[in-house]
């Protein structure tokens, strides 16, 4: 768990991050989002005291940041940035050892360790333990900087715009491979993001920062449907805002007895990509199939509708 | 063996020959004399002034290297950057001040011999190694200064490990300019009394004796390239091979 005080950060008469309460749960995924220059990079930072507090304090696990030496904290903290910042005169497994070398591991705990991320994120150890950053793929890179931050097994993992650089295709693959991870693992993730599509698509809890003030701390669908200020509707946006909260809830959620005549929908499918499934097939209502692909029951179009409007 | 290893043996081969047994070289030299004086220099060992030479080279550029880089490390970071501007402008003085004007300057401050060369040299060869460097340690991308901090580690780990090694390849570069510059410069050193290859062309000078001043400057000129080329080399060997 992560407590933040009534954190704030000045530059002379600039206020960056104004006075932030802010408490992430445990083993959650927290994103931060806001526009560029609403304090959220500099709110993540003063988290690893990469730029220290004006004044307001952290704990991370009840324990305040300020009672160690920052680059102690740090070793004890996973941190991704945009365009990964691997070592580039560092192979890929110098690079995961990064961490583990700085608190003087044994070699072969290292090399054990080294190995069973390289697995977890889908590279060959024989292939690519011993190759350079650049000889990987922008994709790949960006696996190994994520290896890289959890190599000591850190409780928290900070993430700055970590998908920004990729194209959409691999994005989509990085995101589900962090969630899949992250439930693995049990850390507590904060990403700081300005791309709302994946603040929803990943995150357990969203807080919007605007010119350095919290307007809010909620589960996504509360963003959309109690929105806390006008600047967090204009930045969850007021056009999709049906089909975004749909996004937000798979067909097992309304899932109800008996078989129609219609398309076959898994039950991990959201309720937006379901309605979409629907109207392709000129469809009223689709089987939904468990886990196992079973049938486990039908969703009809107007059940969906329903989901998507406030006044549910 | 390939044909640059051949000629890098060649060339090694005829430096060495010619050291320590000049006199065989005497009939090459011989038609460039005049009323008999000696074809080879005679006042000297020429092992011994090229050996001389070279641990004047090698000592005024380990010492240069040590100020430049150590001054272009100060102020590339933290509160020594305010200093950046006034370094430059002091390596540069070093490197437009004539080394015959410092010569000048520095005997009768320290007396004749190998001192006034080595400060001479030494602040000649301050700017290449200092720019280069100070290139080097600039262009290591934020992003990898960033992951390092990000990682936990220490300002001093973080030098070591990640902006030495990245700044390496152009530190290796500037040493190598200042050390060819310091091969030939160093000859001037034997206006006040320092030992070294200057004596063969200044004797050459004084006695009117071309060949004298031609053995003088084709030693110097085969010290510096294979100077250069020994730099390369080893900077090669230190660039890890990559899988």
């Amino acid at each position: 768990m992560i407590e933040i005080e009534s954190l704030s950060k000045r530059y002379g008469e600039l206020t960056v991050v104004d006075a932030v309460d802010l408490i992430i749960p445990k083993g959650s995924i927290t994103a931060i989002v806001g526009t560029s220059g609403s304090g959220k990079s500099t709110l993540l930072r003063m988290i690893n005291r990469l730029i220290e507090p004006s004044s307001g304090q952290v704990r991370i696990d009840g324990r305040l940041t300020t009672s160690e030496p920052a680059p102690a904290l740090r070793r004890r903290i996973g941190y991704v940035i945009q365009g990964n910042g691997l070592f580039p005169h560092r192979t890929v497994a110098e690079n995961i050892a990064t961490v583990p070398q700085l608190l003087g591991w044994e070699p072969a705990r290292i090399a054990a360790r080294t190995e069973q991320l390289l697995t977890l994120f889908g590279l060959d150890p024989a292939i690519h333990a011993r190759r350079l950053p650049a000889e990987l793929s922008g994709g790949q890179q960006q696996r190994v900087g994520v290896a890289r931050a959890l190599a000591a097994g850190p409780s928290v993992l900070l993430m700055d715009e970590p998908f920004g650089a990729l194209d959409p295709i691999i994005r989509a693959k990085a995101q589900e491979d962090l969630r899949t991870i992250q439930r693995q693992l049990g850390t507590t993730v904060v990403i700081v993001t300005h791309d709302m599509e994946e603040a929803f698509l990943l995150a357990d809890r969203i807080a919007v920062l605007d010119n350095g003030k919290l307007l809010q701390h909620d589960v996504p669908a509360r963003l959309l449907t109690h929105p806390a200020h006008p600047q967090v509707m204009a930045l969850t946006g007021t056009t999709d805002r049906a089909l975004r909260l749909l996004s937000l809830e798979s067909t097992a959620a309304i899932v109800t007895a008996g078989e129609v005549s219609g398309p076959d929908l898994p039950a991990s499918m959201s309720l937006r990509e379901a309605l979409s499934a629907l109207i392709w097939a000129g469809a009223t209502a689709g089987n939904v199939l468990d886990a196992h692909g079973q049938r486990s029951g039908h969703v009809t179009m107007q059940a969906i509708l329903t989901r998507g409007s406030a006044a549910r | 063996m390939k044909a640059s290893g051949v000629i890098r043996v060649g060339v090694w081969g005829l430096l060495i020959a010619f050291l320590l047994k000049p006199q065989v070289f005497a009939p090459a030299f011989a038609p460039l004399t005049q009323h008999d004086a000696p074809a080879i220099y005679d006042q000297g060992d020429l092992a011994t002034l090229a050996w001389a030479h070279l641990g004047l080279v090698l000592t005024a550029t380990s010492l240069s290297a040590l100020l430049a880089i150590g001054l272009a490390i100060l102020v590339s970071r933290g509160p020594g950057r305010a200093f950046l501007p006034m370094s430059r402008s002091l390596v540069g003085i070093g490197q437009t001040f004539p080394p015959v004007a410092v010569l000048a300057i520095a005997v009768p401050l320290v007396g004749f011999g190998i001192k006034p060369t080595l400060i001479a040299l030494v602040a000649y060869g301050l700017l290449p190694i200092f720019e280069n460097s100070l290139t080097g340690l600039s262009q290591v991308p934020a992003s990898v200064l960033e992951a390092a901090d990000g990682a936990g580690m220490s300002p001093i780990q973080r030098l070591w490990s990640v902006e030495l090694p990245l700044a390496r390849p152009l530190m290796i570069e500037g040493l190598r300019q200042t050390l060819v510059i310091s091969v030939g410069t160093a000859t001037l050193g034997s206006t006040v009394a320092s030992q070294g290859l200057g004596e063969v062309i200044i004797a050459g000078l004084l006695s009117d004796n071309s060949a004298f001043v031609l053995q003088g400057g084709l030693i110097t000129g085969l010290m510096a390239i294979l100077l250069h080329d020994a730099v390369g080399l080893i900077a090669q060997r230190w660039q890890r091979p990559v899988q």
